[in-house]
C-alpha cells in the first residue's frame, strides 16, 4: 500500500515512515499543509495519514478541499484532540477514521491497513469466507462447515466485522467502536470477554482456530491453511508476522 | 489636591454637575422669560395710560387751543405724582410742564418726523430732599398742530427697583441653589468613591494574591451593596475553583509521578541488567513499559475529558436518549464481563424515561459505574455476609453457575422521579460509607479499600462531570434492600410522548 502522511511533527512523520516501510508500505512525507494537498491530489496514494493542526493549512481543510475535487482516497486523521465532537468534526469534513495522539502503531497500522481495504470494491459482498467458516450477510446464518452456529445479533455483528477484516489485525477500540458504535475507552477489556464467547462458538470443536489473539494489537480471522488469505491481505502480511510474533 | 481632582473626575460629581447646569439653565431661560415679559407688560401698560391722557388733553386742545393746553399742564404740573409733561413752542422754547428739558431720546427716530405716539424710556433729572437724582422713565412725543411739542411720561423708576429687587432675589436663590447642589454633589460624590475606594483596594489585595479577601459591604440594600455581594459570590466561586485547581494539580503531580517513578526504575534496572544479562529481559521491560505508558496516556485522556466537560465543551450531541435503550446497550456489553466474575446483570427500567443530551458521553459514565460495580460490588457472599440473599442467585444462578458461586447481582436501572430522569448501577458490595460520598466524586479520590485495585480514581469524577453537563447531579445512596451502593445520575426527565415512537427501535437495535 502506498501511504502519504502529512504531518508537521518531524519525530512521529519519521516515526511513522520507518514503521509503516517495515510493515511493508511505501511511505511518503509531507510536512505541512499546502504541500500535502498538492500531494494528496496526485491520487497515487491508497491511504492518507492526516494530522488535524498543520502548518500553512489545517488538516480537516485539506480533506475539505480533497474531497470537493472529488478525490476519494481513505483519510486516517490524527489528532490530539480526542474529544467525540473533534471525532464528528473530522468525520463530517469526509474523514474516513479517527486516531488520537498518543497513539500505538499497532493501532495505526490496523487501521490504516483497514482503510486501505475499504478502497477495494468488496462493498457488494453478500457472504463472508474463512476457511470453512461461511457467514451470510443477508439470510443472517453461519455455519461452519456443516455445523449452523447460533450467534446473538451481537455476536453475528461483531462476527461479520472480523470477517469482513480477514486477515487484518483488528483492534478492541475498532471492535468498540463498529460494532458498538462506542466511542470512548472502557477501562476493562469487556471487548476480550465478548470474542472469548465468540471463540467458543465458532472455535472451540473445530479445527483449526479461525479466530487468533494478535499480541500488543488485537485480533485477526484467518484461516492458517489458506495461503491465499496473505495474497489478499497484501504484502504487509508477512511484516506483520514479526510484529505478531512481539 | 489630587483628591479634589479625583473627586472631579468621579462620574457621580461630574453626572450632579451635569445635572446642576441643565438646571440652572432651564431655570435661567424660565425666569429671563418672566423677567422680560413682565417688563415688556409693565411698560405696556404704562403707555396705555399716557395715550388715555394724550386723548384727554387733545380733547382740551380741540376745545380750548394751545392757551387751555398748557392752563392744563401748568394745572397738572403741579400735583405732585408720577406724571411728567413738556409743552414747547415751535422754536423749540419751553411752555409748561415738570420736565426741563425735551428728553433727547424722545426725538430720535420716529418722534422727530411728527406721528409721534411712539413713545419709550427715558432718563430725566428730578429735584428730590437728597438732591437732584436721574430716574427712568416712560414716555410719548406728540406734535401739536401749530408747531409745539408736547410730551406726556410717567415715572417707572419705582416699579424699576421693585423689578430689580425681585432679580436681585431670583438671583441670590440661583446662586444658593447651585452652592447646595454642588455641595451635594461632592458630598455624594465622596460618599460613593469611599465605597468604591474601597472595593478598588480590596481587588487589589484580591489581585495581589489573597484569595481569601472579601469586598466590603457597607448596605446590602442598595446597588453598590448588591454589586459587592455579587462580586463576593463570584470571588467565593473563583476561590473554590482555584482549591479545586491546586488540588487537582497536586494530585495529579502526585498521581503521575508515581508510575512515572515506576516506569523509570524499571528502565534503569533493565538497563544495568542489561549490561549483565542476556537480552531476553529487555524486551519485557519494554513491553511493560509501553504498557504503563498507556495507562499514564489513559489517565491523562480521563483528565483531558474531565477538563473539557466542565468547561462545558464535551457534548456534540444533544438528542432525546431512551434510557431503556442505553441501559440494555451497556448491559449487553459488560454483560459477559460481569458473568464471567460470577455477577449476574439485570437490567430494570422504566421504558418511558427519556433525557436530552449525548448518548456517548452517558454511555461512558454508565459504563464506568457498570466497571465499578463489577470492581468494587462484588460479592457480600464473597466476604461470607451472604445469608439473607437467597433470591439473588434465583434468577442469575443458572448463567454463573458455570462459573461457581454467584457472588452478587448488579442492577443497571433507569426510572422516572418526578421532573427527574434517574439511570444508574446498583450493587451488593460494601457500598460507600456516608462520609465518603461526596469525596469519591472528585478527582483521583480512590478509597483505601480500593488502592490495591486498578483504576485511576477517575472513573466517578468523569461520571460527576458527565451529569453535571447534563444538568444533573450523582447521588450515591444505599441499594435500598440488598445493601450494596446504588449510584444514580439524576437528570432533568425529557418529555415521554415524543420518544414512544423510538422505543421500539431501540430496543430492537439492543
Amino acid at each position: 500500500m502506498r501511504v502519504l502522511v502529512i504531518e508537521d511533527d518531524k519525530e512521529v512523520a519519521t516515526f511513522l515512515a520507518r514503521a509503516l516501510g517495515e510493515s511493508g508500505h511505501a511511505c511518503d512525507v509531507a510536512t505541512d499543509g499546502e504541500s500535502g494537498l498538492a500531494e494528496a491530489r496526485t491520487g497515487r496514494y491508497d491511504v492518507l495519514i492526516v494530522d488535524r493542526m498543520l502548518p500553512r493549512r489545517d488538516g480537516l481543510s485539506i480533506i475539505e478541499t480533497l474531497r470537493r475535487d472529488g478525490v476519494t482516497t481513505p483519510v486516517l486523521i490524527l489528532s490530539a484532540l480526542g474529544e467525540v465532537d473533534d471525532r464528528v468534526k473530522g468525520l463530517r469534513a469526509g474523514g474516513d477514521d479517527y486516531l488520537t495522539k498518543p497513539f500505538a502503531y499497532a493501532e495505526l497500522l490496523a487501521r490504516v491497513e483497514a482503510l486501505g481495504r475499504r478502497a477495494a470494491p468488496e462493498q457488494a459482498e453478500t457472504r463472508y469466507v474463512v476457511g470453512d467458516l461461511v457467514l451470510d450477510r443477508l439470510s443472517h446464518e453461519v455455519r461452519r462447515g456443516d455445523v449452523p452456529i447460533v450467534l446473538q445479533p451481537r455476536e453475528f455483528r461483531l462476527l461479520e466485522y472480523l470477517m469482513r477484516h480477514a486477515g487484518q489485525v483488528v483492534t478492541r477500540t475498532m471492535l468498540l467502536e463498529n460494532v458498538w458504535d462506542y466511542h470512548f475507552d472502557p477501562q476493562t477489556n469487556v471487548i476480550d470477554v465478548h470474542i472469548s464467547r465468540l471463540r467458543s462458538k465458532i472455535d472451540r470443536n473445530f479445527s483449526p482456530p479461525l479466530l487468533h489473539t494478535v499480541r500488543g494489537a488485537g485480533y485477526m480471522m484467518r484461516d492458517p491453511r489458506a495461503a491465499g488469505d496473505r495474497a489478499q491481505g497484501t504484502s504487509p502480511g508477512d511484516a506483520r508476522g514479526r510484529d505478531m510474533r512481539g | 489636591m489630587t483628591a479634589l481632582a479625583k473627586l472631579f473626575s468621579t462620574t457621580t460629581f461630574r453626572l450632579a454637575l451635569a445635572y446642576l447646569l441643565a438646571y440652572s439653565l432651564a431655570a435661567a431661560v424660565v425666569v429671563g422669560t418672566i423677567f422680560w415679559k413682565t417688563n415688556d407688560m409693565l411698560t405696556g401698560q404704562v403707555l396705555q395710560t399716557i395715550t388715555a391722557e394724550v386723548r384727554g388733553l387733545r380733547e382740551q386742545f380741540e376745545v380750548g387751543g394751545p392757551t387751555l393746553l398748557a392752563r392744563t399742564l401748568l394745572e397738572r404740573s403741579r400735583t405732585p405724582g408720577n406724571s411728567l409733561y413738556f409743552l414747547a413752542d415751535a422754536r423749540g422754547r419751553k411752555i409748561a410742564g415738570n420736565l426741563d428739558r425735551v428728553p433727547p431720546e424722545l426725538l430720535s427716530g420716529d418722534a422727530q418726523s411728527g406721528r409721534g405716539a411712539a413713545g419709550g424710556l427715558f432718563r430725566y433729572r428730578r429735584r428730590a430732599p437728597t438732591g437732584p437724582e436721574t430716574r427712568l422713565a416712560v414716555g410719548v412725543p406728540i406734535r401739536v398742530p401749530g408747531g409745539a411739542l408736547l410730551i406726556v411720561g410717567r415715572d417707572v423708576e419705582d416699579q424699576r427697583d421693585f423689578a430689580n429687587v425681585v432679580r436681585r432675589i431670583f438671583l441670590w436663590g440661583f446662586g444658593f441653589v447651585a452652592l447646595v447642589g454642588l455641595a451635594g454633589g461632592i458630598w455624594v460624590s465622596r460618599s460613593i468613591l469611599k465605597r468604591i475606594d474601597a472595593m478598588t483596594r480590596a481587588s487589589q489585595r484580591i489581585m495581589a494574591g489573597n484569595l481569601s479577601e472579601r469586598i466590603p459591604l457597607e448596605s446590602s440594600s442598595d446597588e453598590l451593596g448588591r454589586l459587592s455581594q455579587s462580586l463576593n459570590a463570584m470571588l467565593e466561586r473563583i476561590e473554590q475553583l482555584m482549591n479545586g485547581l491546586r488540588e487537582v494539580s497536586d494530585n495529579i503531580a502526585h498521581d503521575l509521578k508515581t508510575p512515572l517513578g515506576r516506569l523509570r526504575n524499571r528502565v534503569e534496572a533493565a538497563l544495568r541488567d542489561g549490561e549483565t544479562l542476556a537480552h531476553a529481559p529487555c524486551r519485557e521491560v519494554l513491553e511493560r513499559t509501553i504498557e504503563e505508558a498507556d495507562e499514564l496516556i489513559r489517565t491523562f485522556n480521563a483528565l483531558l475529558s474531565i477538563a473539557r466537560l466542565e468547561a462545558g465543551a464535551g457534548a456534540s450531541a444533544r438528542e432525546p436518549v431512551h434510557l431503556a435503550g442505553l441501559l440494555a446497550d451497556v448491559a449487553e456489553l459488560y454483560g459477559p464481563l460481569a458473568e464471567e466474575q460470577g455477577l449476574a446483570l439485570e437490567v430494570e427500567a422504566d421504558e418511558e424515561v427519556q433525557v436530552i443530551g449525548d448518548r456517548q458521553l452517558l454511555g461512558q459514565a454508565l459504563a464506568n459505574l457498570v466497571d465499578n460495580a463489577i470492581k468494587y460490588g462484588a460479592g457480600r457472599q464473597a466476604q461470607g455476609r451472604g445469608d439473607g440473599e437467597g433470591d439473588g442467585d434465583g434468577e442469575g444462578g443458572g448463567e454463573g453457575g458455570d462459573q461457581g458461586a454467584q457472588r452478587g447481582r448488579i442492577v443497571l436501572r433507569a426510572r422516572r422521579e418526578g421532573a427527574q430522569a434517574a439511570i444508574g448501577v446498583a450493587d451488593e458490595g460494601p457500598g460507600i460509607p456516608e462520609a465518603e460520598r461526596e469525596r469519591v466524586l472528585k478527582r483521583f479520590v480512590r478509597l483505601e479499600a480500593s488502592r490495591s485495585a486498578p483504576g485511576s480514581g477517575l472513573g466517578l469524577a468523569l461520571v460527576a462531570a458527565v451529569a453535571r453537563l447534563h444538568g444533573g447531579t450523582v447521588r450515591l445512596g444505599d441499594n435500598a434492600p440488598g445493601g450494596g451502593l446504588e449510584a444514580m445520575i439524576v437528570l432533568p426527565a425529557a418529555s415521554a410522548h415524543n420518544g414512544v415512537g423510538d422505543d421500539g427501535g431501540a430496543m430492537g437495535e439492543a
